[in-house]
């Protein structure tokens, strides 16, 4: 534990990728305290004014808008959009707090399945091998020859319109590539000595692959599932990015960038008018995928046995 | 007859040879050809032969761990060569083994705790506080602090690790414990420690041992009986004193020659084989020993042998006699 924590301190990217990963927990934690909810639904971004282009940084709540949160009963809290404001005056900077939360909401969910999917079918097809093998990893051939986005965009198209059916897509395509990882280390871990072993002592099959085979196999795959996190959550914000993704007004940096989609050149003579626009949930996407792709990057200098020197 | 643990009858196990894209088998590797022997209760038969011969293939079919080609397997009596991996399991608490390896044997990532308590746990004997007095015992037993328990293969020796398989494998109480060259790859100071660890063991659990080695060095001391191994056959089987009294085959001689003789005075003529052990995939025809034999006559590369009963319990595979 200590040769860890030694091991992190000692390396800055790792350090950089940790902070900001904290700096991420932090926002999703404090959310309520950073960007108070105005509605019942915290998810639901406040709109500063009925405008339809977007609004600079600093840009104030408009008087109709206040007259309305007023008779509505709602406190107002926060009066300033200080990332400015989107298309339709949606506060940009509330969405991308909240819309943290949502990140780590599709990251951790889709990618926990899509491993826990590839991890079984995977160990599965290895140690059984014979048909079953064969059969499913023509399977996951198939499932591999649709291209990710194409898939995922007709899956949700097909289901409809929400995080939820775009989680759905992202699971159902995202699990090929653990099933061949794991697959392919469990092939080589289950002819080892130890596991002819425990099949002498009458351990189950089902045994040997949780006691022996996964504990000795699982991490490459963990350093590749925190690294899918980031490229998940960018996934999810393309599929909102085409239409597909969150319904509007709902926190998400993928809602977000969507806003921003027809404001991005600028208006005629002012190019990049709207810069603020695309700028502050471009940075929050782009930090956040680093983050995990530096921690994945520690997890594999932690994990792996050779540099440890200790197997 | 009736006092046999293990009575094999014409063992046979064949691996194919796959070439190809299409992964089609183009030949067999024949790495147990028609072998039968017994193993008599509490005794430790040893079985020698050059590697590659289809010692640890016939040791790990007994176990099935890997499925005979043909021939049958009997376990007191019982028939357990075509029974289900269900039917199997109960007869893996009597029949244990030990690896050469004592490094790939121990899973690197378990704790010497639950190495050892692993059969018990697999086949839920005792509660978890019992289990881990067990395992205290079982080491004790071994030669390993009992408070060493909560640590990782990768923290003991060799000969350490050995005797964690060791424990491992008296766990079940089995009533055989093959050793599969399970001291070939320790130092030889350590070597002794652990055979007599094993000799120990076998009057104190009533062990019967499968012994097996690449020479005779060990198998001189440890056997009752002898078994030799050339090419996937069974060539000479006899007890041990009468095997080294009135070694009869010309292989058997050979590896007889080779052992060193602690009596420097004494100088045996070492018998060199000419060539290399043929591949058991194309195995000579007639005696599978005629090519590198000093004896060879015109039979032998036309007829097999078959093992032949000459005296009470030594049996011989080959022309001369
Ligand atoms: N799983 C397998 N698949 C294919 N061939 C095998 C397999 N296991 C063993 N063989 C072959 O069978 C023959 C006998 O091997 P085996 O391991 O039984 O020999 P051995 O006498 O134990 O040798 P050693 O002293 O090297 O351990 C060898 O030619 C080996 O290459
Ligand atoms: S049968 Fe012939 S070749 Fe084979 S061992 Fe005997 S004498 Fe030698
Ligand atoms: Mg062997």
């Amino acid at each position: 534990m200590n040769r860890i924590i030694r091991k992190l301190l000692n390396n800055t990217a790792s350090l950089i990728g940790l902070l900001l990963l904290l700096v991420f927990i932090l926002i999703a934690v404090f959310a309520p305290y950073l960007a108070p909810p105005l509605f019942p639904d915290p998810y639901q971004i406040p709109r500063m004014s009925w405008d339809v282009e977007p609004q600079p940084p600093g840009f104030p709540m408009s008087d109709d808008m206040r007259f309305v949160y007023e008779s509505l009963g709602k406190p107002i809290t926060r009066d300033k959009a200080i990332f400015g404001t989107a298309q339709g005056g949606y506060d940009i900077f509330y969405g991308l707090i909240w819309g943290t939360r949502t990140a780590f909401r599709i990251g951790i969910i889709t990618v926990t399945l899509s491993m826990l999917i590839g991890v079984i079918l995977g160990s599965l097809s290895a140690y059984f091998g014979g048909w079953l093998d064969e059969l499913l990893m023509r399977i996951t051939d198939i499932f591999l020859s649709i291209p990710f986005l194409v898939a995922a965009m007709v899956l949700t198209t097909i289901l409809g319109r929400g995080l939820d059916k775009v989680m759905i897509a992202l699971v159902a395509f995202g699990w090929m590539g653990y099933a061949r990882v794991i697959r392919g280390s469990i092939l080589s871990t289950k002819e080892e000595v130890y596991v002819m072993a425990a099949k002498a002592l009458g351990v189950k099959d089902f045994r040997i692959i949780a006691f022996h085979l996964l504990p000795n196999t699982i991490f490459p795959v963990l350093v590749q599932a925190s690294m899918n996190i980031g490229s998940m959550v960018v996934t999810a914000a393309a599929l909102s990015f085409l239409g597909v993704g969150a319904p509007l007004g709902y926190a998400d940096w993928g809602q977000m960038v969507s806003f921003a989609r027809n404001w991005i050149i600028g208006s005629p003579g002012k190019a990049g008018e709207y810069w603020y626009a695309v700028f502050f949930p471009g940075i929050f996407i782009v930090l956040f995928v680093l983050s995990w792709n530096l921690v994945g990057d520690t997890l594999r200098d932690i994990l792996d046995p050779r540099l440890r020197g200790e197997l | 007859m009736n006092n046999s643990l293990i009575s094999i009858k014409n063992l046979v196990k064949y691996f194919p040879i796959k070439k190809g894209v299409f992964r089609s088998t183009v030949g067999w590797i024949k790495a147990v050809d028609k072998i039968s022997f017994d193993i008599y209760n509490g005794e430790t038969l040893g079985l020698v032969g050059e590697s590659g011969c289809g010692k640890s293939t016939t040791a790990l079919t007994i176990l099935r761990l890997e499925e005979p080609t043909s021939g049958e397997i009997f376990f007191q009596g019982e028939n357990i060569s075509s029974i289900n991996k269900k039917q199997m399991r109960k007869y893996r608490k009597d029949l244990q083994i030990i690896f050469q390896d004592p490094y790939s044997s121990l899973d690197p990532r378990m704790k010497i705790k639950n190495i050892i308590a692993e059969g018990l746990a697999a086949h839920n004997l005792l509660d978890s506080r019992t289990r881990v007095q067990k395992v205290g015992e079982l080491l004790e037993r071994v030669g390993i602090p009992p408070d060493y328990m909560d640590r990782f293969p990768h923290e003991f020796s060799g000969g350490q690790r050995q005797r964690i398989g060791i424990a491992r494998a008296l766990a079940l109480n089995p009533k055989m414990i093959i050793c599969d060259e399970a001291v070939s790859a320790l130092d030889v100071s350590i070597r002794s420690q652990i055979i007599n660890l094993f000799k120990e063991l076998q009057s104190e659990f009533n062990l019967t041992y499968l012994f097996i080695a690449h020479d005779l060095s060990v198998i001189k001391y440890i056997s009752d009986r002898v078994a030799v191994m050339y090419l996937g056959k069974i060539v000479e089987i006899a007890p041990k004193d009468i095997f080294f009294k009135n070694t009869l085959h010309p292989y058997a001689i050979a590896l007889v020659s080779a052992v060193p003789v602690p009596n420097p005075d004494f100088k045996r003529k070492r018998i060199l084989l000419p060539g290399d052990v043929p591949s058991p995939a194309n195995p000579p025809k007639g005696c599978r020993f005629h090519p590198r034999c000093q004896k060879v006559m015109e039979i032998c590369s036309q007829v097999e042998p078959e093992l032949k009963k000459l005296d009470k319990d030594h049996y011989v595979s080959c022309h001369l006699y």
